[in-house]
C-alpha cells in the first residue's frame, strides 16, 4: 500500500450531461514513469486536473501521496510538481527568481528556498545564468530549468503536460536523462506526450479513449496485446475507434 | 517553374540583435509540399510571417509566383492562403459566419470554391452553427484550414498545423494535404514532428535560423554518412550510459524501444555484444537499423 502513490478507483467526471472522464481506475507505484496517453477530447487534461486536487471528481476516489482528492486538495499541491510546455516559467523573470518563486509556492521555508536555489543552480552549471532573464535562454536550458524547479520541493509525484512539445530531437532526449534520474531518486513520472517513440521509455503506459482508460500496460506488453510492432500502431488501433472526436 | 524564391532572408529582433533568421535561401516549384523541418525558436514562424507579407526582412530579398514580398504586398495577400500557428479566427462567429467573412474578405463566395474545400468542409458542416470560439482542437483546425482555401490561393502557407495534436488527427491532416495537393496548390508548411517530414517532396531541416539541409527525405535519409544499428537489452535505462562509456561510439542515443548507436571505424558488432554482456545487461539485440530523418535530425545538430 504505501508504495502506491497514485490510486484511482471509479474516478467520473462530469460537465452536464457530458462525461468527460468516465469511471478510470488504476495504481501508480513510488518511482514509477506512468505515460498518460489519449487523444486530444479524450480526457487527459480534466482526469490530471482531479488528480492534482485542481478539480472536484463528480464521482469515484483518488489518492494522491497519501491524500484525498475531496478533502485534502492544499496538501496534494505542496507534495506534488507540475510542468508543461505551454506554461513552465515566467519569461520576464532571471533564472534566480524564478526558483524562488516557485519554491515559494511550493511551501519551503525561506532558508529551505536559498539552499536549494543554490545547489541546483550548481547541479544545472547555470551560475554564470543565474541573473539573466529566463526568456532570453536556449529552450533547452528552460525545459531543464522547468524541470528541476518543478521538482525543487522534492515531491513524491510529478506530473508532466507534454513537456516535449515542439523541443528538437537532442534536447527530448536530454529532457528524458532528466526524467530517468528522478525516477531513480523516486521521484514517481506521470507524463503526457503525443511522441509515441517516449511511449517506449515509460515503465506503463495507459491510453484513455472516450473518457476511458482503455489499455493499461508496459509498452512491451502492449504491443503483444494488439500483435503490432510500435507503439504508434497500438495508439492507432485504440484512438481510432474514439466515437466522441475531439 | 518556381512558385516561391527566398533568397537570403535574414530577420533580426530587438535591442539584443538576436537573429531569427540567417540568410536562409529556398526554392517551391508549383504544386509542390515542401516541408520546414524544425523545432520552436528555429525560424520558422518567421519565414512565414515573411512570405506572407506581414513582417519585413531586414535582409535578402523573396517572390511569390514573381510578386515580391515588400513591393508587392497588397497583390500577394489576394493569392496566398495563411493558416497561422495559433488558432485566429473569430471566437464569436459560427463556423459558417466565419467562412462567409473570409470569402467576403477575398471578394469571393463559399459556392464558388466549394469543391476545394468540400472534402473538408463537409466534416465540420454538421457543426456549421457553433461558434468557433466552442469547438474541438481538431474542428478548429480543419476550419482554419477551409477559411484559408475559400479563396482559392495559389501558395498555402500552413505554419505547425499538427503541433500538439494526436497521432492519429495528425494522420488525418496529412491526408488532406496529399487531396490539396492534387489540386496543384503549392503548400508550404512547418512542423516540428520529424515524422512528418516523410510526407514531403522536399524538407528543409531547419534549427537556430539556419537551414542545416535541404533535399528530397529519400535523399537525405539516404546522404547519412554512418551505418547505424539499434541495440536493446533487458534494461534500457543502464544501457545507454554503457553505450556512452563504450569506447568505440561515434553515436548513441535512445530511439523508442531501442537504442540507435553508430560505430567510430569499421562496425564490430560481436564485440559491442561481448561489452555488454560483461557489463551484465542480458537479452541483448542488435541489428542494423533504419535511419529516419529524425536520425538525420540529431546527426546534424550533434
Amino acid at each position: 500500500m504505501e508504495n502506491k502513490v497514485i490510486i484511482c478507483k471509479g474516478l467520473t467526471k462530469r460537465f452536464g450531461d457530458f462525461i468527460a472522464v468516465d469511471n478510470i481506475t488504476f495504481e501508480v507505484q513510488k518511482g514509477e514513469i506512468f505515460g498518460f496517453l489519449g487523444a486530444n477530447g479524450a480526457g487527459k487534461t480534466t482526469a490530471m486536473r482531479m488528480l492534482c486536487g485542481l478539480s472536484k471528481p463528480t464521482s469515484g476516489e483518488a489518492n494522491i501521496a497519501g491524500f484525498d482528492v475531496y478533502k485534502e486538495t492544499e496538501k496534494i499541491k505542496k507534495n506534488i510538481g507540475y510542468m508543461s510546455q505551454k506554461f513552465s516559467l515566467y519569461d520576464d523573470l532571471t533564472v534566480l527568481e524564478n526558483i524562488n518563486f516557485f519554491a515559494g509556492i511550493y511551501g519551503l521555508s525561506d532558508a529551505e528556498i536559498k539552499s536549494n536555489s543554490q545547489s541546483l543552480i550548481e547541479s544545472l552549471g547555470m551560475q554564470d545564468l543565474a541573473d539573466k532573464r529566463v526568456g532570453s535562454l536556449p529552450l533547452g536550458w528552460k525545459q531543464k530549468l522547468a524541470f528541476s524547479t518543478a521538482i525543487i520541493h522534492k515531491p513524491e509525484i510529478v506530473f508532466l503536460d507534454e513537456p516535449t512539445g515542439g523541443v528538437d530531437p537532442l534536447t527530448r532526449r536530454q529532457f528524458w536523462d532528466l526524467i530517468y534520474e528522478a525516477s531513480g531518486n523516486g521521484i514517481t513520472i506521470f507524463v503526457t506526450t503525443h511522441y509515441m517513440d517516449e511511449a517506449e521509455y515509460c515503465d506503463r503506459v495507459s491510453i484513455m479513449v472516450d473518457g476511458r482508460v482503455e489499455a493499461l500496460e508496459s509498452p512491451s506488453n502492449l504491443k503483444k496485446q494488439f500483435n503490432v510492432g510500435s507503439m504508434d500502431e497500438v495508439f492507432y488501433h485504440l484512438a481510432r475507434e474514439a466515437k466522441r472526436g475531439e | 517553374m518556381e512558385s516561391v524564391i527566398v533568397k537570403n532572408i535574414t530577420k533580426v529582433y530587438g535591442k539584443e540583435k538576436k537573429i531569427a533568421v540567417d540568410h536562409v535561401s529556398f526554392s517551391v516549384s508549383k504544386g509542390e509540399l515542401f516541408g520546414l523541418i524544425g523545432p520552436d525558436g528555429a525560424g520558422k514562424t518567421s519565414i512565414f510571417r515573411i512570405l506572407t507579407t506581414v513582417l519585413l526582412p531586414d535582409g535578402g530579398e523573396a517572390s511569390i509566383d514573381g510578386l515580391d514580398v515588400v513591393k508587392n504586398y497588397k497583390e500577394i495577400r489576394s493569392t496566398i492562403g495563411y493558416m497561422p500557428g495559433k488558432f485566429s479566427l473569430y471566437q464569436d462567429l459560427t463556423i459558417e459566419e466565419n467562412l462567409n467573412f473570409f470569402a467576403t474578405l477575398f471578394g469571393t463566395t463559399i459556392q464558388e470554391n466549394y469543391d476545394l474545400i468540400k472534402d473538408i468542409y463537409i466534416q465540420i458542416e454538421p457543426f456549421k452553427d457553433r461558434r468557433a470560439g466552442k469547438l474541438s482542437g481538431g474542428m478548429k483546425q480543419k476550419l482554419a484550414l477551409c477559411c484559408a482555401l475559400i479563396h482559392k490561393p495559389n501558395v498555402l502557407f500552413l505554419d505547425e498545423p499538427t503541433t500538439g495534436v494526436d497521432p492519429v488527427s495528425r494522420k488525418e491532416f496529412w491526408e488532406m494535404l496529399k487531396r490539396l495537393k492534387q489540386q496543384n496548390i503549392t503548400i508550404i508548411v512547418s512542423t516540428p514532428y520529424m515524422d512528418e517530414a516523410n510526407l514531403c517532396d522536399r524538407i528543409a531541416l531547419i534549427q537556430g535560423g539556419k537551414i542545416l539541409q535541404m533535399d528530397t527525405p529519400q535523399n537525405i535519409i539516404k546522404s547519412y554518412p554512418d551505418s547505424l544499428f539499434a541495440v536493446k537489452a533487458n534494461n534500457m535505462h543502464k544501457l545507454l550510459p554503457f553505450l556512452t562509456e563504450y569506447p568505440e561510439r561515434k553515436g548513441s542515443y535512445a530511439f523508442g524501444e531501442y537504442a540507435h548507436f553508430s560505430f567510430n571505424g569499421n562496425p564490430d558488432v560481436s564485440a559491442l555484444e561481448k561489452y555488454l554482456k560483461e557489463k551484465g545487461l542480458e537479452n541483448i539485440e542488435i541489428k542494423n537499423a533504419e535511419v529516419t530523418i529524425e536520425d538525420s535530425f540529431i546527426k546534424l545538430l550533434s
